[in-house]
């Protein structure tokens, strides 16, 4: 289970962004999280992925407590988290091919550097994986970043806003990803959306903020 | 059309003084290299027969106080201040990428304590720095190298920082963050690639400066040894032949060291110019 108490996090000294929040993500189920833009929801997805440490509260990640966070987090910890973004333009290096961007991590962590079934999976071609990130559209670079999040077998998968740069194709294939991960690996994932018809279908239960 | 247009814009920005720039830096460049070798210039032999002779076929910048022919002359200083300013391009600008590139990466207190002492170097004149530096080892090259690339990583360290700084904050090192990346790997892998183009551009900018900061230096009779041929040890021993009358020591040796620098930072400049606009297209992505 990965788990937030009591978390107050924020960027500037005196604005809170997240202010006494607790979630809880189980392992093979779809937390949905739906709000208006604004309300802390990105906030809250990087201190979920050790991103961005809280001022106060605790994350749990199956039962240890996480103390430390970024670089300074255990590289066990960091990566039993994966992370999807809204912008897939912003979160992949230009000067990586797709290739690159997904074998990254594996890369990063001593693992032979192989695409494997990832490309498949995520349904990226032999061509595409040789492209540059201005040469592809925001869909197939947001199915290069979903498979740099699931390259490492994370056991939690946070998407913050994963889909919304996306049209309903695009949309409905990478959730589909995402299910068969859940179903077959049993990662569990915390959806964040505004567009809560697609958290209605996609998501086990749906926490709402306002 | 846009498009079009911006393509346009790049291809001609700065045309002439890419040509002239190339081909003067080109003919520059073979003459230091290949000049005085062919013409067999001794540096140690002086020739009374043919002390300070005005410009003529035979000698067309004419000769030295020592009877020396200034056309090989000029361009073998010229080949000794090019190699000082290349090597000091060099090393300023490695030092600048890793002291920058770390100090940027790291932030808190070691980036505040680094850019503070990056201040108080550049409080202090850089010729005088430069001349503490030479001082201290007296007369060769390496000194002379030393003292010039000490003092000019800083210009480079800032500009690489900047970069670092604003590249940190983008989702993309989140996302090797989260992967498992180490500080280290970010940086080498993520954050010195993308300045490179910054670092280089800054290295080339060097040039024109250092071949300037080596001529000082020599002229106030601090750089090479006098035997060895630099442009500003020419133009340090020629200060009392311009008295004679003989304008042609101190007028040619001048003009090779201003056509150079006038060719590499023209080049600098278009390239600066032709940079420019992607960076724009990159912003209004």
């Amino acid at each position: 289970m990965l788990s937030g108490t009591g978390l107050v996090a924020g960027y500037r000294r005196g604005v809170t962004v997240l202010s006494n929040v607790d979630i809880k993500v189980d392992r093979g189920a779809v937390l949905g999280l739906a709000g208006p833009s604004g309300c802390g929801k990105s906030t809250l997805a990087k201190v979920l992925t050790l991103l961005h440490e809280p001022w106060a509260g605790e994350v749990t990640l199956d039962d240890v407590v996480v103390r430390r966070f970024r670089h300074a987090a255990p590289r066990a910890q960091r990566t039993a988290i994966g992370v999807v973004f809204q912008q897939p333009r912003l979160s992949v290096d230009p000067r990586f091919t797709l290739r690159e961007i997904v074998v990254e991590p594996l890369a990063a962590n001593g693992f032979p550097a192989e695409v494997g079934d990832l490309a498949e999976r995520v349904g990226l071609t032999e061509d595409l994986l040789g492209r540059r990130p201005h040469e592809v559209s925001d869909g197939q670079l947001q199915r290069a970043c979903l498979a740099r999040a699931l390259a490492l077998k994370p056991r939690y998968l946070v998407c913050d806003e994963m889909t919304a740069m996306l049209d309903a194709s695009t949309t409905a294939a990478l959730v589909g990803v995402v299910q068969e991960e859940v179903h077959t690996a049993g990662v569990g994932v915390l959806a964040i959306s505004h567009d809560e018809e697609l958290l209605s279908v996609w998501a086990d239960d749906v926490q709402r903020w306002v | 059309m846009v498009d079009q247009w911006r393509r346009v814009g790049r291809a001609r920005t700065g045309t002439p003084r890419l040509v002239w720039g190339a081909v003067t830096l080109a003919v520059l460049v073979l003459g230091a290299v290949f000049l005085p070798w062919l013409g067999e210039l001794d540096e140690s032999l002086i020739h009374y027969e043919s002390v300070r002779l005005a410009p003529s076929l035979e000698h067309p910048f004419g000769t030295d106080a020592g009877g020396r022919d200034l056309l090989l002359r000029a361009f073998a200083g010229l080949r000794v201040s090019l190699l000082v300013a290349v090597l000091c391009a060099v090393i300023s600008t490695v030092l600048g990428v890793l002291i920058g590139g770390l100090s940027g990466a790291v932030g808190g207190w070691p980036d505040r304590l680094m850019m503070r002492f990056v201040d108080t170097l550049n409080s202090v004149p850089h010729l005088l720095l430069g001349i503490v530096i030479v001082a201290l080892y007296r007369g060769n090259l390496t000194a002379v190298v030393a003292s010039i690339a000490l003092t000019h990583w800083t210009t480079v360290a800032r500009i690489v920082r900047a970069e670092v700084l604003s590249l940190r904050e983008r989702p993309f090192i989140d996302a090797a963050i989260s992967g498992g990346a180490s500080r280290w790997r970010i940086l080498h892998r993520h954050l010195v690639p993308a300045v490179v183009p910054q670092a280089a551009m800054s290295a080339v900018l060097l040039l024109p400066h250092a071949v300037w900061h080596e001529t000082a230096l020599s002229f106030l009779g601090l750089g090479l040894p006098p035997h060895m041929a630099s442009i500003g040890n020419i133009l340090a021993e020629s200060r009392a032949a311009v008295m004679t009358g003989a304008w042609w020591v101190v007028a040619f040796p001048s003009l090779v060291l201003i056509a150079t620098t006038l060719a590499v930072s023209g080049l600098a400049s278009v390239w600066r110019d032709r940079l420019v606009p992607r960076r724009r297209s990159e912003l209004a992505l």
